[in-house]
């Protein structure tokens, strides 16, 4: 049942309430993987790698339409030169203006909830390609009804050792920054496609409650419409058989 | 900028020297991709096996980046019990204002580890190890000997 809205209200909390659970123990995840990024400032790099997070599966309200505005507007104001694409919604929305910066594009996205191993496929597709930066675009979840498109930078390993701040931690050289940055980049992305999911889940179940809505109520006016037709058929016969035999009388 | 750098070295041997007067728990996030065990909970101490030797983390530790080897990750709870895990490779991250992430690909409680099942898929992974062919295959079938022999080693 891809809405279940008409399920009732506790179905609903039931499921996004499963989603919630296991969303608080993703963000445990995910806020502590970029933990080195948000305390300390690195500053981003030129060369820019968008990262666009969405799926294959539609009927999600404006969740990958507004994921391809922001990236086109993201486009028009500096432009954009590497993507990479999760999702063929995304892949649509882009392909006609962006169509020659894709690097590399993922399918079969959106059915299963993701794997932390589509996680690692997607982080070294991305790690294969010389970048600055790493922008990942995707839906973050605010709450059931709400949420929003976010970039996420992730500096590169050569931004993150020109950068001072990164000697105040011991132990720093080449060899362990960059299996560092891996790991870590394959973290945030995973947090990032669940996220996603999330939001479209709940988008999903937002825009299916009110195409039930509204179904239901034209369903309501018309079959009103056709009673009152119905019985001004029926009361127009009983006055012209009513007339007719009054006129033979 | 040399000057900020001198500056900067300076202010972390001071937080070296102060060590020892720190308070006596830090914040521990701990967790997989699956499962969060700490999130930010107060603890007394933690030891994880890494790339550069097996270390104790106290409270007001260096800050820190680490590579995390299959092994055993100690952690003494603020109420004094220690807890053992078992992790399969991750990183771990200690921030100058003391709070450490401690971020794994796959946890399991010690307690869980089944020896038998273990001894036994050491031994496939061995003869797996031995007939692997190309580098990629050699490399995969190494970190699976390394991470059963961690596992053999608590079980």
């Amino acid at each position: 049942v891809v809405g279940g809205g008409h399920l009732g209200k506790q179905w609903y909390q039931r499921r996004v309430g499963k989603q919630w659970y296991q969303r608080r123990v993703r963000g445990v995840y995910g806020t502590g993987a970029e933990s080195l990024y948000t305390k300390n400032e690195f500053e981003s790099g030129e060369d820019k790698l968008i990262l666009a997070i969405s799926s294959d599966r539609g009927l999600c309200g404006g969740v990958h339409s507004g994921l391809g505005k922001a990236i086109k507007a993201a486009h028009a104001e500096k432009p954009i030169t590497k993507t990479i694409i999760v999702g063929d919604k995304a892949k649509a929305i882009l392909q006609r203006t962006m169509g020659d910066t894709f690097l590399a594009t993922f399918n079969n996205v959106g059915k299963k909830p993701a794997s932390f191993t589509d996680a690692i496929n997607v982080a070294e597709e991305v790690l294969s390609h010389e970048a600055d930066t790493v922008d990942i675009v995707y839906n973050k979840f605010i709450n059931v009804v709400s949420y929003d498109s976010t970039t996420k930078p992730i500096p590169g390993v050569a931004s993150i050792e020109a950068n001072d701040a990164i000697y105040n931690y011991d132990e720093v050289d080449s060899e362990v920054l960059k299996c560092y940055q891996e790991f870590t980049l394959a973290n945030i992305v995973y947090h990032s496609i669940r996220e996603q999911e999330c939001s479209e889940q709940s988008a999903r179940m937002n825009a299916m409650e009110n195409a039930t809505r509204n179904a239901g109520e034209m369903i309501d006016k018309l079959t009103l419409a056709y009673n009152r037709t119905r019985q001004a058929v029926i009361t127009r016969e009983l006055i012209e058989i009513i007339s007719g035999a009054n006129a033979l009388e | 900028m040399a000057f900020r750098t001198i500056a900067v070295r300076t202010a972390a041997l001071c937080r070296r020297a102060m060590a020892t007067e720190a308070g006596s728990t830090f914040p521990l996030t701990f967790s997989s991709p699956t499962s969060a065990l700490f999130n930010e909970a107060a603890v007394k101490q933690v030891d994880i096996p890494s790339t550069t030797g097996h270390f104790g983390i106290l409270p007001n530790h260096v800050p820190t980046i680490a590579i995390l080897l299959p092994g055993v990750v100690s952690i003494t709870t603020e109420a004094g019990d220690i807890q053992k895990f078992f992790v399969s490779s991750g990183t771990a991250t200690i921030h100058a204002d003391s709070t450490v992430q401690i971020l794994a690909e796959e946890i399991c409680d010690v307690a869980d580890i089944d020896g038998n099942a273990v001894r036994a898929a050491l031994e496939a992974s061995k003869s797996k190890l031995a007939s692997a062919s190309s580098e990629a295959d050699k490399a995969a079938a190494q970190i699976e000997v390394d991470v059963y022999e961690g596992m053999v080693a608590v079980a």
